[in-house]
């Protein structure tokens, strides 16, 4: 009978709409699940056990011949001054003299100038956890000399220390406040010029050629790669204007970051006005009001929420970038800390580069450890766009 | 009586389209002059032009007069802003800023240079729509906490506050309930003794409430233009008869 | 800014009125609007800025190096005089068409999904996590690709037909980077499908699945395309996760599992090195990028276009 088969075939195409409905959401379950699994990853490699080997013994260079974990700070002191090299020793008395200094600050000493630690082999935190009979095996046969120590590369340190040459040491101090200095450079300069182009677009720009023009030319823009805005920073700020940026600057990078957003500070601040009804302009303009009044005291508070959050999405993007700030000169060992903007820089991304580049676990420990750093600054930047959105949002209710 | 407002052949176009054609009207001073017609014809058009604020429509273009104070307002040494300040303007949904109450009346006065009393501002306001009784105690509450009626009230009391000279009206109770359309009303008869109102309305039964003078437009024509009692009992023009009469609406 | 009022009488009479409406001039107003107009002319400046530097240092390049051999050559191997970008293309399109294949199928399966099926509470889960996905830096990106990926695929290959560098590791990862994008850009474009289309399917019987494949994609197909290209411009662009993860060195191969480098790829690792001004080796970044402008641009262009020409209903 007809109807019989209509409803054969009918079942069969339910049946085939339950199961593709099925391998949607598998596949949109999967989505979330590799980010579950990227963040993972980088806890993974941000802790666990390091081989570290030493070139020398404390046993084998101490005054006594008495190991380490027996001798007292005095012994420590006296073992300091047997075998450090004269200048370096003057360099730390006058520092600050051994006798006043505190039994970890000795041990700091020791192991930096003395015993020399390094990395030769480290396990990400599962590893270290749930394959020990494998680590310790790999231990014994490949480095037995090496002391196996649990680490967090995730520590303090991390954040204080500078750029080094040892990952031991090695921390993101320089990194932190070079993108500190950068992004509010950046903030100064694009978020003035972008608010304010986007507020002639939307309220004052004659529907014309020029005007269409400069708008698609903005769309245009946000679809630039970020490495093509590097080379225009390179070219232009660093070379062009160097008498201004004084070349591989902070000023340049900024500059160039600042270009960079500038799209999309526009556009998304372009959205936001137009979302504001036009009967709001209307009441404001109907009490006699002039254009400018009627955007500064109500189109801008009306969506200044908006705006706000869009400007720091905006920003965390230009946190996370890396390839325009190599090209316009990250540099790649900070002697000091910047100070200035006119001085050479490195921010985190950049810092984060350059370690997964270098060969050796333990680099890729530490970049592992910056990556975290770096997602907890992201993570805290775009709560606080949320924030501030909402208390805005509370204000304006009142 | 003087006349506040007059239009000599004005005409009205949205690019190739003829909004008002030709139209010659006066408005006497302190009078409430109703604009009626279909949808469609032309009176809301007509009636932005008066503040110039139809200009903020592209595309639109003006030929003819509009005199007021004894100057063509669409000459180029006259400045809108200015012009806005002296005719306000209530519109069909009540606009209010999202601002409290206070804030609401007093920015018109502020930007407009009014150096009175905000606060003695504010009460001569919200007493002149009736609402004074009831924000008095919560002035400083978000505007968007009233109801409609209330808001629309309070829109009118911001148009008193730069103290105009006349106030055009669009449709304004078009949006609201029956109960605060008659409050409203009631209030007209007052603001006429020291404002000129200009009302445009769908609603033939309220013009013939309200007004003192009544225009029949229709497809962009002034089709009749007298004293309300005159348009409502003895309209001279047939098409007038037959939209009074609810023939065509 | 208060402007002093006069009142005035309601009296015929030219020239006290006039003065009373007449325009001032507003010397804030002119400031602020020239302001503005300044602050949107800067992103002229700026197009003018990349397309000058880009063409100006480009035509240095191309004082020394033929064109026609630039853009045929197999070789790039600067210390020999070679400069065949081929290599650095090829890479760079095998690592986008990885990403593709990954972004398009799951970016749709996951719009379609939020589009058609998904309830609220799916939905305010799924687009935060898209959200997140989408403003995960690159660097972070390269890494994942250099430590995750790259050992998965070794153990699942084997180590020999794995580079340790290679292009299907970056390539997967671009697609998981690209995948928001994609996914977000089809959904607009499927829910702009005005309903009345998928009520009238509805009434004639069709299956929920039916109508999504046989009308509401259909009428999005500008839409989607559009997503699709803008996406392929996305990953061309890419930089971060190729320098790390697929390799250093120009090759011209195209094995996905060997290490190849692509042209962004390439440009970071030379301007991260030591780099004297107005060498060629200066010169021959600006010419990279210069063809890597024109690709992208004219992805994006064509883009726009699509949505454009084919707009809505025009399935």
């Amino acid at each position: 009978m007809k109807n019989t088969e209509m409803a054969r075939r009918l079942s069969r195409r339910r049946n085939l709409g339950k199961v593709l409905q099925l391998v949607f959401l598998s596949l949109t379950i999967l989505a979330v699940l590799v980010l579950g699994v990227l963040l993972g990853n980088i806890i993974d490699r941000s802790f666990g056990i390091s081989a570290i080997e030493y070139v020398s013994k404390y046993e084998d260079i101490s005054a006594d011949g008495a190991l380490l974990e027996d001798s007292d700070d005095t012994a420590l002191i006296e073992t300091i001054v047997l075998n450090l090299r004269p200048r370096t020793l003057d360099a730390f008395e006058a520092e600050k003299p051994l006798d006043q200094r505190t039994r970890v600050e000795l041990l700091e000493i020791l192991e930096k100038e003395l015993l020399q630690p390094s990395v030769v082999r480290s396990w990400s935190l599962m590893e270290s956890l749930f394959a020990r009979k494998a680590v310790n095996a790999e231990l014994q046969e490949l480095w037995p000399d090496a002391k196996a120590r649990w680490r967090s590369w995730v520590r303090a340190e991390l954040l204080l220390g500078s750029q080094s040459m040892d990952p031991l040491y090695a921390g993101i101090r320089g990194a932190i406040i070079g993108t500190f200095i950068t992004i509010l450079i950046t903030m100064f300069v694009a978020l003035p010029l972008g608010v304010g182009a986007a507020i002639w677009l939307e309220e004052y720009a004659p529907d014309n050629r020029l005007t269409r023009f400069i708008q698609t030319n903005i769309y245009n823009l946000a679809g630039v790669p970020s490495i093509i805005y590097g080379m225009l920073g390179l070219s232009i700020f660093v070379r062009y204007l160097v008498n201004v940026t004084q070349g591989r600057t902070i000023l340049s990078a900024a500059l160039t970051l600042a270009v960079l957003i500038l799209p999309i500070v526009i556009i998304n601040t372009q959205e936001a006005l137009k979302a504001v009804p036009q009967s709001l302009r209307h009441a404001s303009l109907a009490l006699g009001a002039s254009q400018w009044q009627t955007i500064r005291h109500h189109v801008l508070p009306a969506c200044m929420d908006r705006i706000l959050t869009g400007a720091i999405l905006g920003l965390s993007r230009a946190i996370g970038e890396t390839a325009p700030l190599v090209v316009v000169g990250a540099s790649t060992f900070l002697t000091h800390d910047p100070s200035s903007v006119f001085d050479r820089f490195t921010t985190l991304p950049v810092q984060i580069y350059q370690w997964t580049s270098l060969p050796g676990d333990a680099w890729r420990n530490l970049a592992g450890a910056a990556i975290l750093v770096l997602m907890i600054l992201l993570l805290g930047l775009n709560s606080f766009a949320i924030l501030l959105r909402n208390r805005y949002r509370k204000e304006m209710k009142a | 009586m003087s006349v506040a407002l007059s239009t000599k052949n004005l005409s009205i176009h949205y690019g190739t389209f003829k909004a008002v054609n030709s139209v010659d009207m006066d408005f006497e001073a302190n009078e409430i002059t109703a604009i009626i017609g279909p949808s469609g014809c032309g009176k809301s058009t007509a009636l932005r032009s008066f503040n110039r604020m139809n200009e903020l429509i592209p595309g639109t273009r003006v030929e003819g007069e509009v005199i007021f104070q004894g100057t063509n307002i669409y000459t180029s040494e006259v400045d809108p802003v200015e012009l806005r300040s002296r005719i306000g303007m209530v519109f069909q949904k009540p606009n209010p800023f999202p601002k409290s109450i206070f804030q609401n009346i007093v920015w018109g006065a502020k930007i407009n240079g009014i150096h009175t009393d905000h606060d003695q501002l504010v009460e001569e306001s919200l007493k002149a729509v009736a609402l004074w009784d009831e924000v008095k105690d919560k002035l400083k509450q978000s505007a968007n906490s009233l109801s409609g009626g209330q808001q629309q009230r309070l829109c009118i009391a911001r148009a008193l506050a730069i103290r105009p000279d006349i106030i055009l009206m669009d449709e304004p109770t078009s949006a609201l309930d029956p109960i605060s359309t008659s409050r409203i009303e009631d209030l007209m008869d007052e603001l006429k003794k020291k404002y000129t109102i200009i009302i445009v309305t769908h609603n033939m039964q309220q013009a013939a409430r309200i007004s003192d003078r009544t225009a029949f437009f229709l497809n962009g024509d002034l089709i009749e233009f007298g004293l309300t009692k005159d348009i409502f009992y003895k309209p001279r023009d047939t098409r007038t008869e037959n939209y009074i009469s609810g023939r065509f609406g | 800014m208060a402007r002093s009022r006069q009142r005035l009488v309601l009296s015929a009479g030219m020239d006290s009125i006039g003065v009373a409406l007449r325009r001032r001039p507003k010397p804030v107003e002119q400031l602020i609007r020239g302001l503005l107009f300044f602050c949107a002319t800067v992103s002229v400046l700026t197009t003018i800025g990349i397309v000058w530097t880009l063409l100006s240092q480009s035509l240095l390049f191309f004082k020394q190096v033929n064109p026609f051999e630039f853009l045929t050559g197999i070789t790039w191997q600067p210390q020999i005089g070679e400069f065949g970008v081929l290599p650095l293309v090829t890479a760079t399109l095998i690592t986008s068409l990885i990403a593709m294949l990954i972004a398009l199928p799951v970016g749709m399966a996951i719009a379609i999904y939020l589009a058609e099926f998904a309830t609220e509470r799916v939905r305010s889960i799924l687009k935060p996590v898209l959200e997140v996905l989408a403003g995960v830096p690159t660097i972070v990106y390269g890494y994942f690709a250099l430590t995750m990926v790259t050992p998965v695929l070794r153990s699942i290959f084997g180590q020999e037909t794995v580079g340790f560098y290679n292009m299907a590791s970056a390539g997967i990862v671009m697609g998981i980077l690209i995948l928001p994008l994609v996914a977000s850009m089809a959904e607009d474009a499927l829910s702009a499908v005005p309903q009345s289309l998928r009520n009238a399917a509805w009434a004639m019987g069709a299956t929920r699945l039916e109508v999504t494949f046989g009308v509401v994609i259909p009428s999005a197909l500008s839409g989607i395309l559009a997503a699709f290209i803008l996406a392929l411009s996305r990953a061309v662009g890419e930089t971060m996760i190729v320098a790390i993860a697929a390799g250093a060195g120009p090759k011209f191969t195209l094995n996905p599992f060997a290490a190849a480098e692509t042209m962004t790829g390439h440009i970071v690792r030379i301007s991260g090195g030591d780099l004297s001004y107005d060498s060629i080796d200066y010169d021959s970044l600006f010419a990279i990028a210069l063809l890597l402008f024109i690709i992208t641009f004219g992805l994006n262009i064509l883009s726009r276009k699509i949505v454009r020409r084919f707009g809505e209903g025009a399935a």
